[in-house]
């Protein structure tokens, strides 16, 4: 999970790692509040969970609380590259000496932690990685041995950061890890970090990405959830504990294992091109159970979705039995009744496969093709779908 | 022959005696499986009877492989646990550690890869979020099913476990030496490198089919590897062309990041290392089936 720079920056304060005061507001009036009680100038900042936000006119100076409200009211509602501003963060304006870029991430091509350290802090880090690969230092981090102030003055010393000021960040460094690591976060970048002109180290934009696999040992994340910004078919299907991703196509998916169903998509997406151009409507990995239950909800949220114009199930039967999925089916079918309206494509193969198409076909329901191979049945969904169309 | 896994492999469970445990143990012993007991400290001394066999439950891994000379551990303990059982694995110095647990959050598996390294890697370890290891007719550790097909000449490396019995499935005809699920989390053990430069060493081998999907690099380095590496025929199969970016899809480890790990790199990739890629399973398989029977 991705965070805004003030529920990373909330993070940040909580373990030690200095922020400028700021609050955030969700409109105009609470912006004003916010400056009033920051006193003097301030920045309005976009809470939107991409880069550029400068560039599209999200991040304004405000002179006084009257200002403020004035920049709040023209960057709510802000589209920046397709993200929709709901919440401003109101900060303190700051005196910059030298922006310096800091993170830390993990490094899956090495199985392990790195750090990411440069004097040139400020612009995109992709910008800067490209153009001066040289003044951006990648150092390995262990993540038995972890980051001592030793170890982050080293960082820093590669990174280029001027030596009067390096005790002070490696300090800050520090309690970045510790952010990282209690949090159980896969990304923490701070970009910039600024000096003062007192010589102060301030984290004065912060993105962070919190491991979802980690949810069991952190309870209070659940709360970090932005769920007004979530889409509500893919809020319904997480109540309902299904791994469900909306896309904008026009073939609803349903199927198990994460491989199979980015496969079906694929497949699919595929299949369209020859049935004018319909494309997969979601991703929906209902893993090994697909009981009558998990299927009937499966199949609830992808009708709720008015863009869908046919269903393909793929199911291989692994540990699962065929049986056991067409009992679902059929189920499913009849818990949702008169719910179900678009045709259904579905291909069983594997672990028991001829009971289960045999479900199906004394079932005999309407709504229902099967179709024997993976990529005909996708060709028949696409069809379907592009007549529905 | 087969890789990492045979049958003379000799089998601990750890996490025996919970539901996932004794379900798919059950079903390995019916595969022809040799499981020699399984680990849980809070039932040390036990014995449990599964499918007909009678097991021992030891208190650690140290202690079931002084017992038993086992070799390889499958590992099916929660989430919250599996660091700990891995390192205990890691510390007995195991030949295999096989780790289907999914969820682990990924600052568990860097530190135990790391504890790994450390130790000198004495232990392999496979997964975790895998299906496993299974070598048709000889032995299978983890959750492949073994009723898909049988021994024969093909390797499978694969980060999906759904797509590795499709795969299977196509190509049943054939067989396999050994399919590998090397799991579908951003920190594994085994690479697709590694299970490469095994099927490219084991003389029944004869084609070799390679899984991916988007996220990371490991593609993209497993061409590097192929292209200076592998002589034998490799075919090549990547999901998630319509994946979105910045969206999960379903593996942690299955994430587009602005341009990087994009299932159309890691294709490209792949054919400019000699590898053919097919756009479906099906036609993968059909690749696979045309380089064998031209053998």
């Amino acid at each position: 999970m991705d965070l805004y720079e003030y529920q990373a920056k909330d993070l940040f304060a909580a373990h030690g790692v200095p922020v400028l005061p700021g609050a955030v507001a969700s409109n105009p009036e609470e912006a004003r509040a916010a400056a009033e009680e920051i006193g003097g100038q301030v920045v309005v900042k976009a809470q939107v969970k991409t880069g550029g936000r400068g560039k599209a006119g999200g991040v304004k100076l405000a002179q006084d609380p009257a200002e403020a409200q004035e920049k709040a009211e023209a960057i709510l509602g802000l589209d920046i590259k397709g993200h929709v501003t709901r919440r401003v963060l109101v900060t303190e304006a700051s005196d910059i000496a030298q922006e310096y870029y800091f993170s830390f991430l993990l490094d899956r091509a090495n199985r392990t932690f790195l750090a990411m350290a440069s004097a040139e802090g400020g612009m995109e880090i992709e910008q800067l990685a490209h153009e001066r690969p040289e003044a951006l230092a990648k150092v390995a981090v262990d993540p038995i041995a972890g980051v001592d102030k030793a170890t982050a003055t080293a960082i820093l010393t590669q990174g280029g950061f001027p030596a009067e000021i390096r005790e002070q960040a490696a300090e800050v460094v520090v309690k970045l890890w510790e952010t990282f690591v209690a949090e159980d976060a896969t990304l923490v970048e701070v970009n910039p970090l600024v000096r003062d002109p007192q010589d102060r180290i301030v984290a004065l934009d912060g993105k962070v990405t919190l491991d979802g696999n980690a949810a069991f040992r952190h309870p209070e994340h659940e709360q970090l959830v932005d769920t007004q910004a979530e889409d509500p078919l893919e809020a319904k299907a997480k109540a309902k504990d299904l791994n469900y991703v909306k896309l904008d196509g026009e073939v609803g998916i349903i199927g198990n294992g994460a491989g199979l169903v980015m496969s079906t998509l694929d497949v699919v997406a595929y299949a369209g091109q020859r049935h004018g151009g319909v494309k997969p409507a979601n991703f929906l990995d209902i893993g090994g159970g697909a009981s009558a239950e998990v299927m009937a909800a499966g199949l609830d949220v992808i009708l709720g979705d008015p863009a869908v114009k046919s269903v393909f199930v793929n199911v291989f039967g692994g540990i699962t039995a065929c049986d056991a999925v067409a009992t679902g089916i059929v189920e499913a079918l009849k818990i949702l009744g008169d719910e179900a309206t678009k045709p259904l494509v579905v291909r069983l193969d594997g672990n028991n496969v001829e009971e289960g198409r045999a479900i199906l076909d004394r079932a005999n329901h309407p709504l229902v093709t099967q179709v024997d191979t993976m990529d005909n049945a996708a060709d028949k969904a696409a069809q379907l779908a592009a007549a529905g169309a | 022959m087969a890789i990492f896994l045979n049958e003379n492999s000799k089998i601990i469970v750890q996490g025996l005696t919970g539901s996932e445990g004794t379900k798919h143990a059950t079903k390995m012993l019916a595969a022809g499986s040799n499981i020699v007991g399984g680990v849980n400290a809070r039932k040390a001394g036990q014995t449990v009877t599964i499918g007909g066999q009678e097991l021992t439950v030891y208190g650690t891994v140290e202690e079931a492989m002084k017992a038993t000379g086992a070799d390889t551990s499958v590992i099916f303990v929660p989430p919250k646990f599996a660091k700990d059982a891995v390192i205990e694995a890691i510390d007995a110095e195991i030949g295999l550690a096989v780790v289907i647990t999914e969820g682990i959050p990924v600052h568990d598996s860097a530190y135990f890869w790391a504890h790994a390294v450390a130790k000198g890697n004495k232990t392999r370890i496979i997964g975790p979020n895998c299906p496993g290891v299974i070598s048709p007719g000889k032995s299978n550790a983890g959750i492949i099913p073994a009723n898909i097909t049988g021994p024969g000449h093909i390797g499978l490396v694969s980060k999906s476990g759904t797509l590795t019995y499709q795969m299977m499935y196509e190509l049943r005809d054939i067989g396999f030496t050994t399919a590998v699920g090397i799991g579908g989390d951003p920190v594994i053990g085994t690479t697709h490198i590694d299970a490469l430069q095994a099927f490219e060493a084991d003389p029944d081998t004869k084609v070799i089919v390679m899984i991916g999907e988007i996220g990371g690099d490991a593609e993209e380095r497993a061409a590097d590897y192929i292209k200076a590496n592998v002589t034998k025929p490799v075919v090549g199969y990547v999901a998630g062309f319509t994946a979105p970016e910045g969206k999960t899809m379903g593996h942690a480890g299955a994430i587009v990041s602005g341009s990087s790990g994009t299932a159309q790199a890691k294709k490209e990739a792949l054919e400019a290392a000699g590898v053919k890629v097919g756009k479906t399973p099906t036609e993968t398989a059909e690749l696979a089936r045309e380089l064998y029977k031209a053998l």
